[in-house]
């Protein structure tokens, strides 16, 4: 789904941009969310309130766990990019096996706070499926309107561009760097969560939308925000009709062919600015 | 009164200062001179704490900066005009001028005081700063750092690559500075312009403060410009 793959590929595209980290990771959050969300809904009873509940906590909670990565591990590292990438890998290991050992193997279904169908003349269309829309747009809106308009999403960007500098101007730059990795990972659980009455929350859940993340990323330009957002509307949209004319698969090998013809003819992604 | 004393620092590697010692006092400019690679440089990222120093002081009207973390230090009242100019890019420059306030919580007074000393950059607020010219950019790396009011200020070559008008602008805004009691320590390698606005002047050479001198005493004739210097 196009929206729900934008929050989660923004989510990676903010933690590349800011601070040149590749979050291998970044599936295994989302996986942690949805794992999560199905533990918060069997605690509540009520299902609405369950799912509402689900969405406010599962962001914090896996932002809490990423930020405690981000200090623990990849600040140790000096966020060199090549050992930040090993160490993600070593993340998603941990996480995946933690969900295993704590969760289970089997997929858990969440139900969907509500079920209403929309029925126009031409087709049908689950009212749930038009609500993720929505709340992934107003998501996608504020995380637009944070980076912007407010004074830390102005101290983040500063930062993007030159954290020597930016560290001469009074920015605790250990600071924004767990706060942009808690962000990305946050986002990831809010698709995960939108997700999971959707798809059912299981640990393996992660590389989907880590792959598929990883190709909007790279085709919208690393870093990029609005090219983001654009590519995933693109790859979420023909994934989608490619899927349902064709066969998935034809749909993985246009969205692959498309990373290669990008990475060919412009490294930098379609709007991403050049390094 | 800014006193560093036996600063050793470097990158990692081999350091490359070598118990470097400069005081810097309100109200006076202090120039540093040194050939390409001397490391003046160096010595401004080690003041504002990007470089670890492995030994030796850096205290501010009495007050330890060394070890400070690098964002601790422009708090205290250091701002830095870094080489090449360093702007926030893709930022604009209302941006640009906005992070300066933050840094010692500073307010709409300070941001239009810096505003009235460089006018075109008010015509250009919402301009993206990597795309004014030259002399602009210049101008905004100045302005960024006056919105900190420091105590010190330093910079470290403004002039590099601007016109003779900007480089007249940038004089003259060094001395406006001096007269206000801040202490500036500029990195300047025309002979003319150190000797128009500098109350001393320090020679570095390999990492090291070979020769600390008085301005009045000096002429664009003197040896120390050609020993340290080269011209
Ligand atoms: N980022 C860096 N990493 C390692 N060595 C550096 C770095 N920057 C400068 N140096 C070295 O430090 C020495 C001094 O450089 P610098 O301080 O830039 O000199 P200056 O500003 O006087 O021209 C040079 O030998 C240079 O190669
Ligand atoms: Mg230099």
């Amino acid at each position: 789904m196009a929206a729900v793959l934008a929050l989660s590929a923004v989510g990676l595209s903010l933690t590349f941009g800011v601070m040149r980290v590749v979050n291998v990771a970044h599936g295994e959050f989302f996986m942690l969310g949805a794992v999560l969300a199905w533990v918060v809904v069997q605690a509540v009873p009520s299902a609405p309130l369950g799912f509402v509940a689900a969405l406010i906590l599962c962001p914090l909670v896996v932002g809490a766990v990423a930020a405690l990565a981000d200090t623990a591990i990849l600040k140790r590292l000096n966020y060199d990019p090549e050992a930040t990438i090993v160490a993600t890998i070593g993340i998603s290991y941990i996480l995946q096996q933690g969900a295993l050992s704590f969760f289970g193997p089997d997929a858990r279904a969440v139900e969907a706070p509500f079920s209403l169908r929309l029925q126009f003349p031409w087709f049908g269309y689950s009212g749930y499926k038009l609500f993720v829309v929505i709340a992934a747009g107003l998501v996608l809106l504020a995380v637009w309107l944070f980076m912007t308009r407010s004074r830390a999403g102005l101290v983040m960007r500063a930062t993007q561009v030159d954290r020597n500098t930016a560290r001469a101007f009074g920015i605790n730059v250990d600071r924004v760097y767990a706060g942009t990795f808690a962000l990305g990972a946050a986002l990831a659980a809010v698709a995960a969560v939108l997700i999971v009455p959707i798809q059912q929350a299981h640990y393996l859940m992660g590389h989907d939308p880590l792959l598929l993340s990883f190709i909007v990323v790279i085709i919208g330009g690393l870093g990029s925000i609005r090219g983001t957002l654009i590519a995933a509307l693109l790859i979420g949209l023909s994934d989608g009709i490619i899927s349902m004319f064709f066969t998935p698969t034809l749909a993985k090998i246009v969205a692959t062919l498309a990373v290669a013809l990008v990475l060919v003819f412009r490294p930098q992604g379609l709007f991403g600015a050049r390094a | 009164m800014l006193v560093i004393e036996g600063l050793t620092a470097g990158y990692g590697g081999a350091p490359v200062l070598h118990g470097v010692g400069l005081g810097a006092a309100p109200g006076k400019v202090t120039c540093v001179m040194g050939r390409n690679g001397a490391g003046k440089t160096t010595l401004m990222r080690a003041i504002m704490g990007q470089l670890r120093a492995s030994s030796g002081t850096i205290h501010l009207d009495g007050e330890a900066l060394h070890g400070l973390p690098a964002h601790e230090v422009p708090r205290h009242g250091v701002a830095l005009v870094p080489q090449g100019r360093r702007l926030f890019g893709p930022l604009t420059v209302a941006e640009n001028i906005e992070i300066g306030l933050m840094t010692r919580r500073k307010g709409r007074a300070v941001r239009e005081h810096v505003l009235d000393l460089f006018p075109r950059l008010r015509e250009r607020l919402n301009q993206q700063s990597r795309t004014l010219s030259g002399g602009e950019q210049q101008m905004l790396a100045l302005a960024r750092a006056l919105c900190l009011e420091p105590k010190v200020l330093l910079l470290d070559e403004p002039t590099e690559g601007l016109q003779p008008s900007m480089i007249r602008l940038i004089r003259d805004t060094v001395l406006k500075l001096k007269a206000t009691g801040v202490a500036v320590v500029l990195v300047e390698q025309r002979v003319e312009a150190v000797l128009e606005v500098a109350d001393s002047v320090a020679f570095m050479a390999q990492g090291r403060v070979t020769e600390v001198l008085p301005a009045h005493g000096l002429t664009p004739q003197s040896p120390q410009f050609a020993t340290w210097v080269g011209v």
